[in-house]
């Protein structure tokens, strides 16, 4: 194949010994060059990604190219889809792909504000765990055992029900209950890592504990807080879509792609005005398939088993 | 194996008490307490009081909890706000319809998965195996609701090939096949969305025991093909799906709450919103309690089944 031959080209060149296929190519290329290179041969995961870009544009750009205000009734309600609409008006008589383009918005902040939210925290419990073992260790796990006992939905619901529905409640709360799967996920990798030398030569250097955390152990553990982290955010896009048309996420008149749908348990809305609730649900199977599948494109790449 | 399965109920206990001390926790960030909800407002204060120092409700919290613990150790959930009935009571009345939707959808989930990862692995990497995974990741994307309002609308609706909702036909009487096809529909929304999670596990699974040195001694033997894959190796590739399948038994619990609202299925997902609608906090606690408890415990069995089944886990 081309793509790998060029840099081995380039490299026999350089070094101009004149013989030719001897190295493997593995030894020369560098670990960016090939994780973009396992990457870019799973197709799927080149279509996740260019679908994420697209969403991210779409979402940073809302204002600009939303065709109405997503709040602002318009003139005609439960319209079909025309030039003036193009997926037509909701009963209210609101923009449904104006919605759309916010609720999407709506949904990649949630998803990637908890995600950073519960990452972040989760890695410093880990980490402490790992780093720190027996006590410590042991009432970490347990009580991430504990949060990992509820249902993610039941309790998310119940709490978001007391405190009432609103953004940061929302992505507070699902970040409160995701958190420990990161934790396991960063202690099992920190307990590795804490054995091998370049650890014990630093300890032995007496270098501070954020210094060999943060610097020496963290940097190798990221492969698969990366890839958990692409697939957290595919499915915090599903659980707040779940929450909204439950009735219990982002409340109207605030667009979100779950509450979009959540209008759509009445018989009428489902059989004769497909329009307000085929491209909502549509738009939330792509935003996390694209999600998921730039997710197992990392997991290929990174060579990472979270 | 002894020793193994004392140590792993030690682990439980405390976790236990503390899936107890966080829900009397969320409990109490609720508004209002059941005095307040329960008595008329025309009863004057000073009775109010007297009232609220006899249930305890004026105790330190650390008080009420022991109190609140010891009601639930003995069953005792609190009363509804909404119907006054015992908690446990609404509870025990629901959960059997949510049991037999979630056990139905894992057993079909399993059925389709356990093939489909196998066919996925054996022919890895062929076009049969992309089209498997590229499916399974459908089944890991759809929003269930999206899927249930789907099917509704193809089978139920269109169709007219199945009923969209409940679990009887009103006014019908009942019978078995009426409830299985009432849940045909919901238990094809929670299959597919499990299934599509367990193929990558059984794909992995199977992928890793087909390396095994036992499989070229099989096959050296002179064994056919298909016992190698059949009895040598999948056998030993289903012991990790003990865990999994336990891992589903939260998101089942979960889930069950969006396809009974979506297929008015009539169980504990149903009785969730009903009570979050009606701001039934005591139940609501009773039934995050109680599922925390089953999740607690369904742990605890996959975990000695899982040692049970496979001799070479560490016991430390």
């Amino acid at each position: 194949m081309s793509v790998t031959e060029i840099p081995w080209r380039q490299d026999a060149a350089a070094s101009d010994k004149g013989e030719e296929h001897e190295q493997p190519i593995h030894e020369i290329e560098s670990y960016a060059k090939q994780v973009r290179r396992k990457f870019l041969k799973h197709k799927l995961a080149v279509w996740g990604l260019v679908t994420t870009l697209l969403l991210l544009g779409i979402g940073i750009l809302a204002p600009w190219i939303a065709p109405y205000n997503p709040n602002e009734v318009t003139d005609v309600f439960a319209a079909r889809p025309s030039l003036m609409h193009w997926l037509g008006t909701d009963q209210v008589g609101r923009d449904v792909l104006s919605r759309l383009i916010y609720g999407t918005r709506v949904s990649l902040i949630i998803g990637f504000v908890t995600v950073a939210l519960y990452v972040t925290f989760g890695t410093l419990i880990g980490m402490l765990a790992g780093y720190y073992g027996r006590w410590l260790d042991m009432l970490l796990m347990r009580i991430t055992d504990i949060f990992l006992s509820f249902p993610y939905m039941l309790v998310v619901l119940v709490i978001v029900s007391i405190l009432g529905a609103n953004i940061s409640t929302i992505m507070i709360v699902l970040a409160l209950f995701k958190w420990p799967t990161i934790a396991m996920l960063v202690r099992g990798s920190v307990l590795s890592i804490k054995e091998m030398d370049y650890v014990r030569a630093s300890m032995t250097l007496g270098y501070s504990t954020p210094r060999i955390l943060f610097r020496h152990i963290l940097p190798n553990a990221l492969s698969p807080i990366i890839v958990n982290a692409t697939f957290g955010v595919a499915s915090t896009i599903l659980s707040e879509a779940g929450l909204s048309f439950l009735g219990m996420g982002v409340k109207s008149p605030q667009a979100s792609l779950g509450n979009m749908l959540h209008d759509a348990q009445s018989l009428t809305v489902l059989t004769d005005q497909h329009w307000l609730w085929l491209p909502a649900g549509l738009v939330i199977l792509i935003t996390v398939l694209a999600f998921n599948f730039v997710g197992d494109g990392l997991r290929d790449a990174l060579d990472a088993r979270p | 194996m002894g020793h193994y399965i004392v140590r792993r109920i030690m682990i439980a206990i405390p976790v236990f008490f503390g899936i107890t001390l966080l829900s009397f926790l969320i409990m109490n960030m609720a508004p209002g307490n059941p005095v307040d909800m329960l008595i008329n407002p025309n009863i004057p204060k000073e009775m109010l009081e007297l009232k609220k120092e006899r249930l305890g409700l004026n105790d330190p919290l650390f008080v009420q909890y022991v109190k609140w613990l010891g009601g639930f150790l003995k069953g005792d959930l609190g009363y509804s706000f909404s119907s006054f009935a015992p908690v446990s009571q609404l509870i025990g009345e629901r959960i059997g319809p949510t049991l037999l939707l979630a056990s139905s959808s894992l057993l079909v989930g399993i059925l389709i998965a356990v093939p489909v990862g196998v066919i996925s692995a054996i022919h890895q990497n062929s076009k049969l195996d992309y089209i498997m995974t590229g499916l399974s990741f459908l089944g890991t994307s759809i929003p269930p609701f999206f899927l249930g309002l789907g099917l509704i609308y193809m089978m139920g609706i269109e169709l007219k090939w199945l009923p969209t909702g409940g679990m009887k036909t009103l006014g019908g009487t009942g019978g078995i096949s009426d409830i299985i096809l009432h849940m045909i529909l919901p238990v094809t929304v929670l299959g597919v969305t499990i299934a599509g999670k367990k193929v990558r596990y059984v794909r992995a699974s199977m992928l890793d025991v087909l390396q095994q040195e036992y499989l070229r001694t099989a096959r050296a033997k002179g064994l056919s093909e298909f016992i190698v894959t059949n009895k040598h190796a999948l056998r030993n590739a289903l012991i990790p799906i003990i865990t999994v399948v336990g891992a589903e038994i939260p998101l089942l619990l979960g889930g069950s709450i969006i396809i009974e609202q979506v297929f008015q299925w009539p169980g504990i997902g149903q009785l969730t919103m009903e009570a979050i609608l009606s701001r039934d906090y005591p139940t609501l606690m009773g039934l995050n309690l109680v599922a925390a408890c089953i999740v607690l415990s369904t742990n605890l069995i996959t975990d000695i089944l899982y040692a049970a089944v496979d001799p070479r886990i560490s016991y430390n």
